[in-house]
Protein backbone atom coordinates (compact mmCIF):
# COMPACT_ATOMS: atom_id res chain seq x y z
CA UNK A 1 0.00 0.00 0.00
CA UNK A 2 1.13 3.64 -0.47
CA UNK A 3 3.16 5.55 2.06
CA UNK A 4 0.50 7.73 4.00
CA UNK A 5 3.57 8.82 5.56
CA UNK A 6 4.37 11.49 2.60
CA UNK A 7 0.56 13.00 3.24
CA UNK A 8 -0.04 16.31 4.81
CA UNK A 9 -2.97 14.29 6.30
CA UNK A 10 -4.57 15.33 9.82
CA UNK A 11 -6.39 13.04 12.13
CA UNK A 12 -10.31 13.70 12.68
CA UNK A 13 -11.12 10.57 14.56
CA UNK A 14 -8.90 7.89 15.46
CA UNK A 15 -9.40 3.79 16.51
CA UNK A 16 -13.13 4.37 16.33
CA UNK A 17 -15.16 1.51 14.39
CA UNK A 18 -16.06 1.40 10.49
CA UNK A 19 -19.38 2.66 11.24
CA UNK A 20 -18.71 5.39 13.40
CA UNK A 21 -16.54 6.80 10.48
CA UNK A 22 -19.01 6.66 7.88
CA UNK A 23 -21.76 8.41 10.15
CA UNK A 24 -19.24 11.04 10.80
CA UNK A 25 -18.34 11.55 6.96
CA UNK A 26 -22.56 11.67 6.77
CA UNK A 27 -22.68 15.12 7.99
CA UNK A 28 -20.70 16.72 5.10
CA UNK A 29 -22.87 17.73 1.89
CA UNK A 30 -20.25 16.88 -0.52
CA UNK A 31 -20.12 12.83 -0.34
CA UNK A 32 -18.98 10.04 -2.25
CA UNK A 33 -19.46 6.10 -2.26
CA UNK A 34 -16.60 3.94 -2.93
CA UNK A 35 -15.85 0.43 -3.55
CA UNK A 36 -13.80 -1.39 -1.35
CA UNK A 37 -9.93 -0.88 -2.32
CA UNK A 38 -10.22 2.19 -3.69
CA UNK A 39 -7.20 4.17 -4.36
CA UNK A 40 -6.68 7.32 -3.23
CA UNK A 41 -2.89 8.66 -2.37
CA UNK A 42 -1.99 5.62 -3.59
CA UNK A 43 -3.50 4.17 -0.27
CA UNK A 44 -6.33 1.72 -0.31
CA UNK A 45 -9.40 2.27 1.29
CA UNK A 46 -10.50 -1.28 3.59
CA UNK A 47 -14.25 -1.12 4.68
CA UNK A 48 -17.54 -2.56 4.55
CA UNK A 49 -19.43 -0.96 1.68
CA UNK A 50 -20.64 1.47 1.31
CA UNK A 51 -17.50 3.36 1.87
CA UNK A 52 -17.83 6.70 2.49
CA UNK A 53 -15.36 9.46 1.39
CA UNK A 54 -16.09 13.32 1.48
CA UNK A 55 -15.35 16.60 0.39
CA UNK A 56 -14.46 19.83 3.07
CA UNK A 57 -13.58 22.72 0.26
CA UNK A 58 -10.24 21.26 -0.99
CA UNK A 59 -9.85 18.61 1.54
CA UNK A 60 -10.77 15.02 1.20
CA UNK A 61 -11.75 13.05 4.35
CA UNK A 62 -11.78 9.20 3.98
CA UNK A 63 -11.37 6.31 6.48
CA UNK A 64 -8.12 4.06 6.63
CA UNK A 65 -8.10 1.13 8.55
CA UNK A 66 -5.19 -0.71 10.48
CA UNK A 67 -5.56 -4.17 11.71
CA UNK A 68 -4.48 -3.40 15.12
CA UNK A 69 -5.80 -0.50 15.67
CA UNK A 70 -9.17 0.13 13.87
CA UNK A 71 -10.27 2.54 11.85
CA UNK A 72 -8.90 6.40 11.50
CA UNK A 73 -10.91 9.17 9.50
CA UNK A 74 -7.92 11.48 8.01
CA UNK A 75 -8.50 14.56 6.14
CA UNK A 76 -5.94 15.90 3.55
CA UNK A 77 -5.69 18.91 2.50
CA UNK A 78 -4.95 20.55 -1.34
CA UNK A 79 -6.81 17.33 -2.64
CA UNK A 80 -7.65 19.10 -5.51
CA UNK A 81 -6.53 15.92 -8.16
CA UNK A 82 -8.62 13.57 -5.84
CA UNK A 83 -11.58 15.55 -5.66
CA UNK A 84 -11.71 15.90 -9.48
CA UNK A 85 -11.34 12.06 -9.38
CA UNK A 86 -13.99 11.39 -6.97
CA UNK A 87 -16.43 14.29 -9.03
CA UNK A 88 -15.87 12.55 -12.21
CA UNK A 89 -16.65 9.08 -10.74
CA UNK A 90 -19.97 11.00 -10.00
CA UNK A 91 -20.89 11.95 -13.58
CA UNK B 1 4.77 -21.45 -7.11
CA UNK B 2 1.97 -22.77 -9.22
CA UNK B 3 -1.38 -24.50 -7.74
CA UNK B 4 -0.58 -28.14 -7.28
CA UNK B 5 -3.07 -30.82 -7.82
CA UNK B 6 -6.31 -29.06 -7.87
CA UNK B 7 -6.87 -25.77 -9.38
CA UNK B 8 -8.13 -23.96 -5.81
CA UNK B 9 -5.97 -21.12 -4.42
CA UNK B 10 -6.80 -20.19 -0.90
CA UNK B 11 -5.84 -16.83 0.68
CA UNK B 12 -5.47 -16.83 4.41
CA UNK B 13 -6.22 -13.70 5.62
CA UNK B 14 -4.56 -12.45 9.55
CA UNK B 15 -6.03 -9.75 11.25
CA UNK B 16 -4.29 -8.27 14.37
CA UNK B 17 -2.07 -10.90 16.42
CA UNK B 18 -2.83 -10.46 19.80
CA UNK B 19 -5.56 -12.90 20.21
CA UNK B 20 -3.26 -16.55 20.72
CA UNK B 21 -5.61 -18.71 19.01
CA UNK B 22 -5.11 -17.09 15.52
CA UNK B 23 -1.16 -18.25 14.81
CA UNK B 24 -2.30 -21.67 15.42
CA UNK B 25 -5.68 -21.62 13.47
CA UNK B 26 -3.94 -20.50 10.47
CA UNK B 27 -1.07 -23.35 10.59
CA UNK B 28 -3.56 -25.49 11.24
CA UNK B 29 -5.84 -24.71 8.06
CA UNK B 30 -3.00 -24.18 6.00
CA UNK B 31 -1.91 -27.67 7.09
CA UNK B 32 -4.99 -29.48 5.70
CA UNK B 33 -5.36 -27.20 2.95
CA UNK B 34 -1.61 -27.90 1.61
CA UNK B 35 -2.68 -32.38 2.31
CA UNK B 36 -5.58 -31.32 0.19
CA UNK B 37 -3.28 -30.13 -3.04
CA UNK B 38 -4.83 -26.45 -2.61
CA UNK B 39 -2.06 -23.64 -2.50
CA UNK B 40 -2.01 -21.44 0.06
CA UNK B 41 -1.28 -17.79 0.28
CA UNK B 42 -0.74 -16.48 3.91
CA UNK B 43 -1.17 -12.47 4.11
CA UNK B 44 -0.91 -10.68 7.34
CA UNK B 45 1.06 -8.14 8.96
CA UNK B 46 4.76 -7.98 9.34
CA UNK B 47 4.18 -9.18 13.03
CA UNK B 48 1.40 -12.02 12.00
CA UNK B 49 4.30 -13.75 9.21
CA UNK B 50 6.78 -13.65 11.75
CA UNK B 51 4.71 -15.62 14.47
CA UNK B 52 3.60 -17.90 11.11
CA UNK B 53 7.52 -18.07 10.26
CA UNK B 54 9.02 -18.65 13.24
CA UNK B 55 6.52 -21.52 15.03
CA UNK B 56 6.66 -22.99 10.99
CA UNK B 57 10.58 -22.76 10.06
CA UNK B 58 11.02 -24.87 7.73
CA UNK B 59 8.09 -24.47 5.48
CA UNK B 60 6.39 -27.68 6.70
CA UNK B 61 2.80 -25.82 6.66
CA UNK B 62 2.88 -22.73 5.18
CA UNK B 63 3.50 -22.53 1.02
CA UNK B 64 3.35 -18.49 0.22
CA UNK B 65 3.43 -16.03 2.37
CA UNK B 66 2.65 -12.11 1.71
CA UNK B 67 1.89 -8.68 3.04
CA UNK B 68 -1.41 -8.01 3.89
CA UNK B 69 -1.50 -4.44 2.05
CA UNK B 70 0.37 -5.78 -0.97
CA UNK B 71 -2.25 -8.55 -1.37
CA UNK B 72 -4.77 -5.80 -0.87
CA UNK B 73 -3.25 -3.73 -4.22
CA UNK B 74 -2.50 -6.75 -5.81
CA UNK B 75 -5.89 -8.17 -5.84
CA UNK B 76 -7.22 -5.05 -6.92
CA UNK B 77 -5.31 -4.82 -9.37
CA UNK B 78 -6.47 -8.10 -10.78
CA UNK B 79 -2.55 -9.39 -10.38
CA UNK B 80 -3.56 -11.83 -7.83
CA UNK B 81 -6.34 -14.77 -8.63
CA UNK B 82 -7.49 -16.72 -5.77
CA UNK B 83 -10.36 -19.24 -5.89
CA UNK B 84 -11.52 -18.56 -2.59
CA UNK B 85 -10.61 -16.72 1.03
CA UNK B 86 -10.13 -17.54 4.97
CA UNK B 87 -10.40 -13.83 7.17
CA UNK B 88 -9.52 -14.25 10.72
CA UNK B 89 -11.42 -11.95 12.38
CA UNK B 90 -11.35 -10.35 15.62
CA UNK B 91 -12.59 -7.26 15.44
CA UNK B 92 -13.95 -4.36 13.91
CA UNK B 93 -11.10 -3.77 11.45
CA UNK B 94 -11.46 -7.83 10.33
CA UNK B 95 -14.42 -7.51 9.48
CA UNK B 96 -13.63 -4.68 7.25
CA UNK B 97 -10.96 -6.41 5.27
CA UNK B 98 -13.37 -9.37 4.88
CA UNK B 99 -15.70 -7.54 3.02
CA UNK B 100 -12.95 -5.96 0.93
CA UNK B 101 -11.44 -9.16 0.48
CA UNK B 102 -14.92 -10.47 -0.81
CA UNK B 103 -15.30 -7.24 -2.91
CA UNK B 104 -12.24 -7.89 -4.73
CA UNK B 105 -12.51 -11.65 -5.41
CA UNK B 106 -15.90 -11.89 -5.97
CA UNK B 107 -15.10 -15.52 -4.58
CA UNK B 108 -16.62 -17.26 -1.76
CA UNK B 109 -15.14 -15.63 2.08
CA UNK B 110 -15.43 -17.37 4.99
CA UNK B 111 -15.14 -15.36 8.19
CA UNK B 112 -13.29 -17.07 11.15
CA UNK B 113 -14.60 -14.89 13.91
CA UNK B 114 -13.26 -15.32 17.33
CA UNK B 115 -11.87 -13.54 20.08
CA UNK B 116 -14.20 -12.54 23.52
CA UNK B 117 -16.01 -10.44 21.26
CA UNK B 118 -16.73 -12.70 18.80
CA UNK B 119 -20.70 -12.61 18.88
CA UNK B 120 -20.77 -9.13 18.74
CA UNK B 121 -18.20 -8.88 15.81
CA UNK B 122 -20.35 -11.77 13.80
CA UNK B 123 -22.78 -8.79 14.34
CA UNK B 124 -21.49 -6.65 12.05
CA UNK B 125 -20.91 -9.09 9.03
CA UNK B 126 -23.83 -7.57 6.91
CA UNK B 127 -22.03 -9.19 3.10
CA UNK B 128 -21.93 -12.31 1.76
CA UNK B 129 -19.79 -14.17 3.58
CA UNK B 130 -19.50 -17.93 5.16
CA UNK B 131 -19.38 -17.55 8.86
CA UNK B 132 -17.40 -20.09 11.44
CA UNK B 133 -17.37 -18.26 14.80
CA UNK B 134 -16.42 -19.14 17.94
CA UNK B 135 -15.77 -16.65 21.15
CA UNK B 136 -12.38 -17.98 21.80
CA UNK B 137 -9.12 -16.17 23.36
CA UNK B 138 -6.44 -19.20 24.15
CA UNK B 139 -7.82 -22.84 23.05
CA UNK B 140 -7.95 -23.00 19.82
CA UNK B 141 -9.95 -26.54 20.11
CA UNK B 142 -13.77 -25.27 20.09
CA UNK B 143 -12.86 -23.23 16.81
CA UNK B 144 -10.94 -26.05 15.40
CA UNK B 145 -13.91 -28.40 15.98
CA UNK B 146 -16.12 -25.83 13.88
CA UNK B 147 -13.84 -26.05 10.67
CA UNK B 148 -13.28 -29.54 10.48
CA UNK B 149 -17.14 -29.65 10.53
CA UNK B 150 -16.92 -27.13 7.68
CA UNK B 151 -14.16 -28.67 6.24
CA UNK B 152 -13.58 -26.19 4.03
CA UNK B 153 -10.60 -28.31 2.00
CA UNK B 154 -12.80 -31.13 0.93
CA UNK B 155 -15.42 -28.86 -0.56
Amino acid sequence: MGCLESLPYEVILSKVSFKEARVFLSRYPEKYDVEPGYKIFEVRIIGVPPIRVAVDGNAVLFPFTKPCHGTFLLKVPDATDEIARLRERKR
Amino acid sequence: MPPEENNRVALLVMGCPRVPVQTSLVLYLANRMKKAGIHTIIAGTPSARQLIRVADPDGHYIMEMKDLDATISSLAEGDLKVSESYVFVHNDAGVSYAATIQSLTGNQVTSLVFGEDANSVMAEITFPCRVIAEPVTHNPMPLKRKIDEVAPWDA
